[in-house]
């Protein structure tokens, strides 16, 4: 039933992803529509799907590589999804959703058996900790995927480049307001991520702060963008120093990713 | 029923001719009134705008039609008919049809693709319908014209493009500052292009304008037309961190913005992207400033490209509009010929005709002991009756058919026996109305 809905959400997020790359050559509403609409059922299905495995293991499926990499882009076309009603860029989605679908499609290659659950990881303020850090992984996604959308139109405007990509892409401002949104909603719910995950780390280990690699890389992660943000609010940073840092960010973030199977809690 | 149409446009016309035989829209009732009271002529309307005046009328005589039309269009306006002609073009048919939507989707404009004339053209019929010149078949016709053109506006981009180097700055403004309603626009120096501009940005909801000119009165009278704010020209570049779109034009013989007038700039405003037009020659601009951060230099040939771009753009869409275009000219000409007279006869005679058999199959088939000429017998009577019956409607279609406005008999009648089944394009337009 799970495997069955994962499957169909693969196959979804395909075809959306398919649409909106056409979107990026094509100019065309009912297209545009149809992207949408797919990505919707995709993201409906994953979520049940989600949902679904969470009742069975009477956990929130977070606790190895290929649950979280599955929640990950979860968290992802959710975040797009958000934005793109509000901002109407669906060329955001070009650039989006493809990175949802690899994570998603690198999730599914993973077979990793459903272990019994650790119970260092039975702890509400764990599933509190992992849920808000994969929320603002996801805003940082997006604002990763903003800054590059940005650099590419800037470009364009630099050297009189004025195709057809140039006319798909939304405008600099709009661009760095929506990246700004991200960074403003994600930052502060890293914050919680790590407050409540060191609570946990308290509960768990006695001890608030160890210093393991995940959580001195989260701190890394964290400084980044509490940086990029101050920087905008007291200097004004914008545009490309902004977009250059904002990627950078999202770098950290798949690194700590990645590296964090490594780490003491699996 | 044959549409007609005669007129002239800026294709056969120079300017002279053309308001020479321009009708003024505050007085369209006489003409109206004095073209549907023209022999033959049984609907009209009346186009007139300053690239093109056109009539549009139905008529059973088309050379007749045309002819007298033509002259019409001469003597309403006391002009000799010799010097007219030549400039009038005229269809009938399929090529009215034609026409009347490429002109109403903008394909025939001066400017292809400029929105003005759809809505002139649903003025001139709001005339022709108020005065009561337009019947049953104009009115289907334009409705027709209005929403082919709406479908042409929608699936292809033959007007979403700019084509004027004004309106490229406009648009190109907006891929970098997004929303101009909170934006500002400074004017340095006066030219033609650089006000043309500012107008644009204006109407597409710039906030503020400040203007500054070596001649400081001349600065005060142009923001005074634009309700802005007058800058002396010694002292501008204390006043260029307020604006978002810098237009300049002086005729400076060396620059006036230097890279390191725009970093200050840039600085001031905490490095919120700024957009110079630079369309005087000599440049006013320095092109170093383009190297700057967040400011965006553009010249006057950075947007003749932009322009020339988009109509070639153009040219693509107008083919996909001519394709959409010959698609309803076929829907529209089936309706037209179903008011034809001899096939709503043919056609009504038919529906009574299969009815009657219909009934007379039911009541044979139930009858077992069945006298033997009884059949034919009810055969005759059943047909001596639908005769009967239809003779009076028939006569009259067929009189009607002779002149006058037949159109509304056989559309009447069509619709009460439900003759064609043409309902859903009725509802369709219905709505649209």
């Amino acid at each position: 039933m799970t495997h069955m809905f994962f499957i169909l959400t693969v196959a979804l997020y395909c075809c959306a992803a398919t649409a909106y790359l056409a979107c990026l050559v094509r100019t065309s509403s009912v297209l545009t529509r149809w992207a949408g609409r797919i990505l919707a059922v995709g993201f409906t299905a994953h979520l049940l799907s989600t949902i679904h495995l969470a009742v069975k293991m009477k956990y929130l499926p977070l606790t190895n590589m290929q649950e979280s990499l599955s929640f990950f882009s979860l968290a992802i076309v959710g975040g797009f999804i958000f934005f793109e009603r509000r901002y109407k860029v669906t060329t955001l989605g070009s650039f989006i959703i493809p990175v949802a679908l690899l994570m998603l499609t690198a999730s599914s290659t993973l077979h990793e058996e459903a272990r019994q659950l650790p119970p260092i990881l039975q702890s509400n303020w764990f599933w509190f900790h992992a849920l808000l850090a994969f929320a603002s992984y996801a805003c940082f996604t997006i604002a990763a995927g903003v800054a590059v959308m940005y650099l590419i139109q800037r470009y364009f405007l630099k050297t009189k480049h004025f195709g057809a990509l140039f006319q798909k892409l939304p405008s600099l401002e709009t661009m760095d307001d929506i990246s700004y949104r991200c960074l403003s909603v994600g930052w502060p719910l890293l914050t919680i991520a790590i407050i409540s995950g060191s609570i946990w780390s308290d509960q768990a280990m006695g001890s608030y702060w160890i210093w393991d690699r995940k959580q001195t890389w989260s701190m890394i992660i964290w400084i980044i963008y509490a940086a990029l943000l101050h920087g905008r609010i007291t200097i004004g940073w914008r545009g490309k120093r902004a977009a250059i840092l904002s990627i950078i960010g999202f770098i950290v973030v798949l690194f700590t990713f990645f590296s964090m199977k490594h780490s003491i809690t699996w | 029923m044959n549409i007609i149409v005669v007129g002239l446009s800026h294709k056969t016309a120079t300017v002279e001719i053309r308001e020479k035989v321009a009708f003024s829209p505050n007085q369209i009732e006489k003409p109206l009134a004095e073209l549907i009271t023209l022999d033959g002529i049984i609907e009209g309307v009346i186009v007139s705008t300053c690239n093109r005046v056109e009539i549009y009328a139905t008529t059973r005589d088309i050379a007749g039609g045309i002819a007298r039309i033509k002259r019409f269009m001469a003597e309403y306006h006391h002009l000799p008919f010799e010097a007219l002609e030549p400039h009038l073009y005229s269809y009938h048919a399929e090529d009215a049809i034609r026409h009347v939507f490429r002109v109403a989707s903008s394909l025939d404009s001066m400017v292809v693709g400029e929105p003005q004339i759809l809505g002139q053209i649903k003025t001139s019929y709001g005339y022709a319908a108020e005065f009561k010149s337009s019947g049953i078949i104009l009115n289907r016709f334009l409705h027709k014209a209005f929403s082919v053109a709406k479908r042409v506006r929608t699936e292809t981009k033959i007007a979403s493009s700019a084509v004027s180097v004004a309106f490229a700055a406009v648009e190109l403004a907006k891929k970098i500052l997004g929303d101009l309603s909170d934006k500002t626009v400074m004017l340095i120096g006066a030219g033609e292009m650089c006000e043309l501009a500012a107008k644009h940005f204006i109407n597409s909801g710039a906030k503020g304008v400040m203007v500054t000119n070596r001649t400081f009165e001349r600065a005060e009278r142009l923001a005074e037309e634009f309700g802005g704010e007058a800058v002396p020209f010694e002292s501008f570049l204390e006043h260029l961190h307020r604006a978002d779109i810098v237009l300049s034009s002086t005729g400076a013989p060396h620059c006036i913005i230097g890279p390191k007038d725009a970093e200050d700039i840039v600085k001031r405003r905490r490095f919120k992207p700024i957009f110079f037009i630079d369309i005087a020659v000599p440049r006013d601009i320095d092109p170093k400033v383009d190297d700057v951060e967040n400011a965006y230099l553009f010249t006057v040939d950075h947007l003749q490209e932009i322009v020339q771009a988009n109509l070639a753009q153009r040219g693509l869409e107008a083919e996909k509009a001519e394709e959409i275009i010959d698609q309803e000219i076929g829907q529209f000409h089936k309706w037209l010929s179903t008011l034809e007279v001899t096939p709503t006869i043919v056609s009504l005679r038919n529906r009574f005709d299969e009815i009657r058999r219909a009934e007379l199959e039911k009541t044979i088939s139930g009858w077992k002991d069945l006298p033997p000429d009884a059949e034919k017998r009810l055969e005759a009577l059943t047909l001596a009756m639908m005769n009967k019956l239809l003779h009076a409607p028939t006569s009259v279609l067929k009189q009607a058919g002779q002149g006058g406005r037949v159109d509304l008999y056989v559309d009447a009648l069509r619709q009460l026996f439900g003759l064609e089944a043409l309902r859903k394009d009725d509802e369709e337009l219905e709505l649209e109305e």
